[in-house]
């Protein structure tokens, strides 16, 4: 192990709760889909694909506005969710899990396919959304983007709670998750609510694409990885735990960093994974999760 | 065994046997029989991933690791240290027995989802030590120089030679799943399918049986693992991804997860799809894959094995 | 119950299969009608990416070789001979692409087969050609792909057109030695390109009285590298080497300016050699050094360049085809299968004399360089064939 300095550890940090940031994002698409359906849906990373390319086309190719475009993309990758779940999910007669985790595998790759040939294979880009002078913090650099992938995560996370506490449909998605025949019984359609947790989902994973576009690029094939990262973070975090989403996400983007700039890079991807096995053997619910939940469904 | 179960394993074996003949009647098929020792190779493995999947209920996304694992410990034992390969193969197989009771352990005890990023984890992690340890595994670009396999002095080196080879482990390795299945850990298994609670309190050792299944399911990976190292006479890390773990889960999916034979078909139609069918369609193939996945969960839900019951319910409705 | 269990899938199981071969033979007989007709057409195969992890090789070398074969048709073939190409995308995956080459040989029947795109797919394939004794003219870069480390002598029917890894390396470590630089990092992604590339800079550095102060290594799809550039920062190298292709190699470089680095001299691999790398690193790649082999700085060779001539030819023809800019790997299948029609051309549809003539070529005046084979040596090339560029007002510019 090297000896590194306190900015260097700063630096590190900053980087790691970025980059946790986003798989937290994803991570909590996964929850939303997953306490309605008990789907884990692997198609959640060409969700953030798709919100960064969508982006690049609205703003960067056709010009528009940075808040419309903004908005357009949401809008566009919600309807893919909604299509998702109208054309893929919901048609399949009889649900096993491991059924279902193929059906969304299958809507990957077929998400990616198209992607590559609406945008083609090279990465894109798009412009920072407020410029890309860094601002320096105690021999740390924090690029602007940044603040603003830390931010839109707070607004996601005090939106959803907003939503999931306050509104009817929120408590009408969440009578769901708890007890889906339940919440058929006292007149809650539940196919609306699975259709609407996974828009919902494709909503978020768009606003973590466009995001994180202006710091790695994005291309058609990116989503895989982002999927496994959130899925890391769920299963640390507890799975159907928003605040374990969270968690999971900010701790694997921290020890990655963190691994990478005081051990070894080559090894900094086994770290995170190595310490999620390490909390699943003591904790086989995950680090916030419910030891109920994580009973439920056989293969 | 019964009657007609022994006459559709003949049927089966004589499929096997004269594929090879018949293709090579045909020109425009002339790399089928490869394909199908490719094809062999991964039925190998999800003969036994079915068993663990399909009759006790779990998931791995871990076994493209055990693969992995034994072909390059025949790799490097082979080519690095000049050692039998036979010997490699056995070596191998009790590596991974060793690393599958130490995954399996703690392992096993997770459910559901928590298990599969448990061996998601365990695959990706051996994936990058496949990666980083250059001075062994040759890193990314993966390693040349692994010889051939000889049957005492018949050298195993034409296609037939070795389709045949493979073929025959593969129904050593089908008979014995299914007098497995057939015996009393079968049934123990089916009943932890069904319920881990009820079989336990009906005595049946859960953890054992599942830890059971586990190593003898890694076991064939291995073994596969050094059947293709030896075939290929070359290995990289790429062939033992994450992909490749969940390439062998839609195998099982879409032939049938809840049957042995279903193991077989989607081993089998999946390696051709992926390796000759789908070219035909140039850059459309990934469309197509995935629409044709979708569509086979859809419509199929007992996977490809399903549809003679289906056609049959059809017959009857007719008349 | 048991009986239940293992009775019918068995009957479906065969009927399935059955359909499946059905299919298969139905679709097969649609892809190769053309095949047995004309006699004459001399069938070369070609092994890409085309898709995949490594389809920023894979797609501009089939359509170079698309491209080219196009022309030499226009132009009566070779001979008076149809020249075909059959092209198989390997996905990057290995098992994939060895099957493809042995499709080519056992079934296409083609005299000579270029590619694979990458080095962990061609020598998957070495020893298929070497087998079949088949000419193979691989577009990947590592040496391993010529040379047999058993025998130290190259394999005998396999070559291949890029320079290797280390000839990139040796033009980089010239350039830094000249400068007087003696402390450096290096950076890599895990891909094969990366790993290759790092075995090379720290086999070399001390023959070039280098120290490698760091070796960093990030994955090919990661967000972000400014954690691998602040380390290196703390070691205050006097240059850093990075050596990647893809997305990373460009966030690199936006990190290093975000993290006031932009003083110490920067070199990329010869994976930068596209001007799409410098337009999205957006400003940051001012200064940067890479080696470059001929055919993407046509314009600014000067006219007495031997290269000068094929790299232009090239890269307007490409352009008028494809409205894109080239990129530098096209220009390996260029090479592998303009070298294999010439061959054809020489001596013919005969495997064997085709390897022999490769082998002699001298002079030949390619896209990479101008190759001269030899029994020793299946590449050709030396570290000439790379020049050393540096990025100057979003442009490449030549360094004395």
């Amino acid at each position: 192990m090297d000896g590194a300095s306190t900015s260097q550890i700063l630096q590190y940090l900053i980087t790691g709760i970025t980059i946790g940031s986003i798989y937290a994002m994803v991570a909590i698409g996964f929850n939303i889909i997953y306490n309605v359906t008990d789907i884990i849906n692997f198609a959640q990373g060409e969700f953030v694909m798709l919100g960064g390319m969508s982006m690049v086309l609205f703003h960067v190719i056709l010009g528009i506005p940075i808040i419309i475009a903004f908005l357009f993309t949401i809008i566009l990758v919600t309807l893919v969710g909604l299509i998702v779940d109208r054309f893929a999910i919901r048609p399949i007669r009889q649900p096993s899990v491991l059924t279902l985790i193929i059906a969304t595998i299958a809507v990957s790759i077929l998400l990616k396919g198209i992607a590559m040939f609406a945008w083609g294979k090279d990465p894109l880009d798009l412009p920072a959304f407020s410029g890309r002078t860094p601002i320096q913090l105690f021999g740390a650099v924090i690029q602007p983007q940044y603040l603003w992938v830390i931010g839109l995560l707070v607004v996601t996370v005090l939106i959803l709670t907003f939503f999931f506490e306050k509104t009817i449909i929120g408590k009408a998605m969440r009578a769901c998750a708890d007890n889906p025949d339940a919440a058929s019984l006292v007149g809650i359609n539940v196919k609306k609510m699975i259709m609407l947790s996974f828009s919902l989902s494709a909503g978020i994973g768009a606003i973590a694409g466009i995001v994180i576009t202006p710091i790695s690029l994005m291309e058609y094939d990116r989503g895989a990885m982002l999927a496994i990262k959130g899925f890391s973070a769920v299963i640390l975090g507890g799975l159907g735990s928003f605040p374990g989403a969270i968690v999971g996400g900010l701790l694997i983007g921290i020890i990655e960093s963190l691994g990478a700039g005081l051990i070894s890079s080559g090894y900094k991807d086994a770290f995170a994974l190595i310490v999620l096995l390490g909390v699943l053997f003591f904790k086989p619910s995950g680090l916030l999760g419910n030891i109920e939940i994580s009973k439920i469904k056989r293969f | 065994m019964l009657k007609i179960q022994k006459l559709h394993i003949g049927i089966f074996a004589f499929f096997i046997i004269s594929f090879p003949f018949v293709i090579s009647r045909i020109p425009a098929l002339g790399n089928y029989t490869n394909i199908m020792v490719f094809a062999g190779i991964y039925t190998i493995i999800t003969i036994g991933l079915s068993l663990f999947i399909g009759y006790a209920g779990q998931i791995s996304l871990g076994h493209a690791a055990f693969f992995g694992i034994g072909a390059y410990t025949s790799g490097i034992l082979t080519a690095r240290f000049g050692i039998n390969p036979w010997m490699c193969l056995i070596i191998g197989i009790f590596i991974v027995s060793v690393i599958a009771f130490l995954v399996g352990a703690p392992s096993l005890k997770l459910k559901g989802h928590y298990l599969a990023m448990a061996t998601l984890a365990f695959g990706i992690i051996v994936y990058i030590i496949f990666n980083q340890e250059l001075e062994y595994t040759g890193g990314p670009d993966g390693m040349t120089g692994i010889p051939g396999l000889s049957l005492f002095a018949l050298k195993l080196n034409s296609v037939e030679k070795y389709y045949f080879f493979v073929w025959g482990i593969v129904f050593a390795a089908f008979l014995f799943t299914i007098n497995l299945i057939q015996s009393r850990t079968g049934r123990a298994l089916r009943a932890i399918h069904a319920s881990e609670a009820a079989a336990s309190a009906m005595g049946i050792n859960v953890p054992r049986f599942k830890l059971i299944v586990f190593i003898y399911s890694a076991i064939l990976a291995s073994l596969a693992g050094s059947l293709y190292a030896h075939y290929i006479n070359f290995i990289n890390p790429s062939s033992f991804d994450l992909f490749f773990a969940i390439k062998l889960l839609i195998m099982i999916a879409l032939g049938g997860m809840h049957s042995i034979w279903g193991a077989i078909v989607g081993a089998v139609l999946i390696t051709f799809l992926n390796y000759e069918w789908l070219h035909f369609f140039k850059e459309f193939e990934v469309i197509i894959y995935g629409a044709i996945l979708l569509l086979v969960t859809i419509f199929l839900p007992d996977g490809l094995v399903g549809i003679p019951g289906i056609i049959k319910k059809f017959v009857k409705r007719k008349l | 119950m048991m009986k239940k269990v293992s009775k019918k899938p068995i009957v479906k199981a065969i009927v399935v299969i059955s359909v499946i071969l059905l299919c298969g033979i139905f679709m097969f007989s649609c892809t190769s009608k053309k095949v047995d007709e004309k006699a004459e057409v001399y069938k070369v195969g070609a092994v890409f990416s085309v898709t995949g992890r490594a389809s920023f090789l894979g797609d501009p070398e089939k359509k170079t070789a698309e491209l080219i074969v196009e022309k030499i048709n226009a132009d009566g073939g070779i001979n008076g001979h149809k020249l075909e190409l059959i092209v198989y995308d390997t996905e990057g995956d290995a098992t994939k692409c060895n099957l493809a080459v042995k499709k080519l040989i056992n079934q296409d029947k083609v005299s000579a087969v270029i590619g694979p795109s990458i080095s962990g797919n061609s020598m998957a394939v070495v020893p298929v050609a070497e087998e079949t004794e088949t000419p193979l003219v691989s577009c990947a870069a590592s040496y391993k792909i010529v040379f047999n480390e058993e025998t130290g002598k190259p394999y005998k029917w396999v070559f291949k057109t890029p320079q290797s890894d280390s000839m990139a390396v040796e033009a980089i470590y010239t350039n830094l030695k000249k400068n007087g630089i003696t402390k450096i990092a290096i950076m890599s992604v895990t891909s094969g390109f990366g790993a290759s590339g790092r075995g090379e800079l720290l086999k070399y550095a001390s023959e070039y009285g280098l120290t490698i102060l760091a070796d960093e290594q990030y994955g090919p799809k990661d967000t972000d590298i400014t954690v691998q550039l602040t380390k290196i920062k703390g070691k205050a190298p006097e240059a850093i080497v990075n050596w990647s292709i893809g997305p990373t190699q460009v966030l690199v470089l936006r990190n290093r300016s975000d993290l006031g680095m932009n003083d110490i001299p920067f070199y990329q691999s010869h994976g930068f050699g596209s001007r799409k790398n410098i337009e999205q690193a957006a400003g940051t790649a001012e200064g940067v050094y890479c080696p470059l082999g001929a055919c993407n700085i046509a314009e600014l060779l000067p006219d007495s360049h031997p290269q000068k001539k094929v790299t232009m030819k090239y890269m307007e023809e490409y352009k008028a085809k494809y409205n894109e800019g080239l990129s530098s790997f096209g220009g390996h299948a260029w090479d592998a299968l303009y070298i294999v029609a010439a061959a054809l051309e020489a001596v013919g549809n005969d495997k064997a004399k085709i390897r022999d003539y490769i082998e002699n070529i001298k002079g030949y005046v390619g896209q990479h360089g101008v190759f001269n084979f030899s029994p020793d040596d299946h590449n050709g090339l030396t570290k000439e064939a790379f020049n050393m560029v540096v990025v100057k007002d979003d442009d490449w510019a030549l360094v004395e």
